[in-house]
């Protein structure tokens, strides 16, 4: 049995904002109470969150109640501030994954380095998990989440759970 | 493998999370061009050996463009830089000179 679990989560809030960090970091601060991530950071508490997914894109974790109240916040916010901002909520799922070896479960499905030099806790990448795109970040020390497309969440749980069952093959120093 | 430092988001890209791009730095012929300056820009590369520049898009990670200039023969990486540009810039330049003396000649 492999020591590290997967967990398919509820379904959370999630926003996409787009536009320069410097003018539209601070409304998405106000709707998280999360800093401002820089390049390959998340910021928050895992519940109310900012991740930073390119120059120009910032993923507001929230949940799911509050998004309607945000989008309203981040509109006035940024009147007149080149932005988007758009409820991907449904367009996306988020797993956990947790325990002992769990950098080495998800590296056998993505080319990103994910040692602890390069990947420490709270770094954020987007990447590739087998065949389809995702974003995984370093949660805790032993703990992963990972958030993909909603069309292909069944193969992803499966890949992650395929993974965690074979246990870790010792890329990396266990936890 | 091959290995290109995303200018946009700073990550070390493994060609599997790229997308490849073709050619860099074509002029876009549109009304108004030749018949033979449109048929060049559509279907006519350099395709040479050696000193390459290319675009490459980090499809599967920040979704940015980028530059790239590689060795064709030996794969060897110059550097990457931003999209924003229309020619590579000069640091690209006196890397590939440094590597290959002459190349331009
Ligand atoms: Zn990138």
């Amino acid at each position: 049995m492999s020591e590290v679990t997967v967990t398919r989560m509820a379904p959370g809030g999630m926003i996409t904002l787009r536009g320069d960090p410097a003018e539209v970091g601070a409304a998405a601060a106000g709707v998280t109470r999360a800093e401002v991530p820089g390049p390959l950071t998340i910021t928050g508490d895992g519940v109310r969150g900012l991740g930073w997914m390119a120059p120009d894109e910032l993923l507001i974790l929230l949940p799911a109640d509050e998004v309607a109240e945000a989008l309203e916040r981040l509109g006035a916010d940024l009147d007149g501030v080149h932005h988007l901002a758009v409820d991907v909520s449904d367009a996306r799922s988020r797993f956990a994954l947790e325990g002992r070896g769990v950098r080495d479960i998800v590296q056998k499905l993505t080319p990103a380095d994910l040692s602890e030099a390069a990947f420490p806790v709270g770094c954020l990448r987007r990447t590739r998990l087998a065949q389809v795109a995702g974003a995984i970040w370093m949660a805790e020390e032993s703990r992963i989440e990972a958030i993909c497309f909603r069309s292909v969440t069944d193969y992803v749980e499966t890949l992650l759970r395929t993974a965690a069952e074979a246990g870790p093959p010792g890329f990396h120093a266990p936890l | 493998m091959l290995t290109l430092r995303c200018p946009a988001c700073g990550v070390m890209a493994d060609e599997t999370e790229l997308a490849p791009g073709g050619e860099a730095h074509l002029t876009r012929e549109g009304p108004g061009s030749t018949d033979e300056a449109f048929e060049a820009y559509l279907f006519l590369r350099k395709n040479p050996r050696g000193v390459h520049f290319e675009r490459w898009r980090h499809a599967m990670g920040c979704g940015k463009w980028f530059h790239a200039a590689r060795c064709t023969v030996t794969l060897e990486v110059f550097g990457t830089y931003p999209a924003q540009t229309s020619g590579p810039p000069e640091e690209i330049l006196a890397a590939i000179e440094a590597r290959r003396p002459g190349w331009q000649g």
